[in-house]
């Protein structure tokens, strides 16, 4: 196994060892800690894959966003009796069936994926002389310039939406 | 060099762990955390594929992702705090208010 490879094991291994710890724990408290390790990981995971812009929006979004916006929840309902409730809904064991049925499908299939050899004009050579920030934005404003304006109103429709469901109702 | 088909493993089997945790647990709460670990493991699929295939798109798609991530766990989270009000439970198995 060359370095890089022993890499990818030590990630592999950690994420999916996280991904179960998230989903198995009894609090939400201790899940959204472990969330936190596992965002951490996935954004090492992007350095890795040389997109430097998207690890700093996983952890600046996910960490430093959602997860907080999690915490801040389960700051306001009271989860006591939760704890000592079961965990798991009476088909679980279905649901890890299901799962692991799943798993085994998209491995036998997917594992097996190859790249095509017609490749893009972004390598790793085209990246280093503008920048990644340089073409992400050239690509995000020229091509993706409408999905890029839905996404602001997918936003907006949010912010307005969550506003609104939250506040007292006034009568 | 890692092939591009580890990182696909890795995204497959994280996706699958995210839909045992949204069909097997209870707590809403995680179950959201559940959506969130799914769409996770699409975005690291999503870059690998960028990478290796020389491509921007992969990329900018994960951005659009994050943005409707973002959208749904405020959305979702403010549905559960308006339920909360309304009924003091998280356990979906309890939630029943559409059974009449």
């Amino acid at each position: 196994m060359t370095t890089p490879q022993l890499f990818f094991a030590y990630f592999a291994v950690a994420m999916t060892v996280l991904s179960l710890l998230v989903v198995t724990r009894r609090s939400p408290v201790h899940s959204i800690m472990w969330m936190l390790v596992l965002f951490i990981h996935i954004a090492a995971l992007y350095l890795f894959l040389n997109a430097e812009f998207l690890a700093a929006i996983q952890i600046i979004v996910y960490a430093g966003a959602i997860l907080v916006l999690f915490l801040f929840v389960i700051m306001m309902l009271n989860l006591k009796k939760e704890e000592t409730a079961k965990k798991y809904q009476a088909q679980w064991p279905v649901s890890a069936g299901i799962a692991i049925i799943l798993a085994a499908f998209l491995v036998l299939i997917l594992g097996k994926i190859v790249v095509l050899p017609s490749l893009g004009e972004y390598s790793i050579e085209a990246v280093k002389t503008e920048g990644i920030m340089m073409t992400t934005g050239k690509v995000l404003y020229t091509e993706f310039l409408l999905p890029f304006e839905i996404a602001s109103i997918v936003l907006l429709v949010a912010i307005i939406g969550a506003v609104v469901l939250a506040k007292k109702r006034i009568e | 060099m890692v092939p591009l088909s580890w990182y696909i493993v890795l995204s497959a089997v994280m996706f699958s762990i995210g839909v045992f945790g949204f069909l097997a647990r209870r707590n809403l709460l995680i179950i959201f955390i559940s959506i969130e670990l799914m769409l996770n493991s699409v975005n690291i699929s999503l870059v690998a594929f960028s990478h290796y295939l020389q491509s921007m798109r992969g990329q900018i798609l994960v951005f659009f992702v994050i943005t409707v991530a973002a959208a749904e766990a405020a959305i979702g989270l403010a549905i559960l705090i308006a339920y909360y009000k309304h009924n003091p439970t998280i356990k979906v198995d309890e939630i029943n208010l559409l059974k009449g």
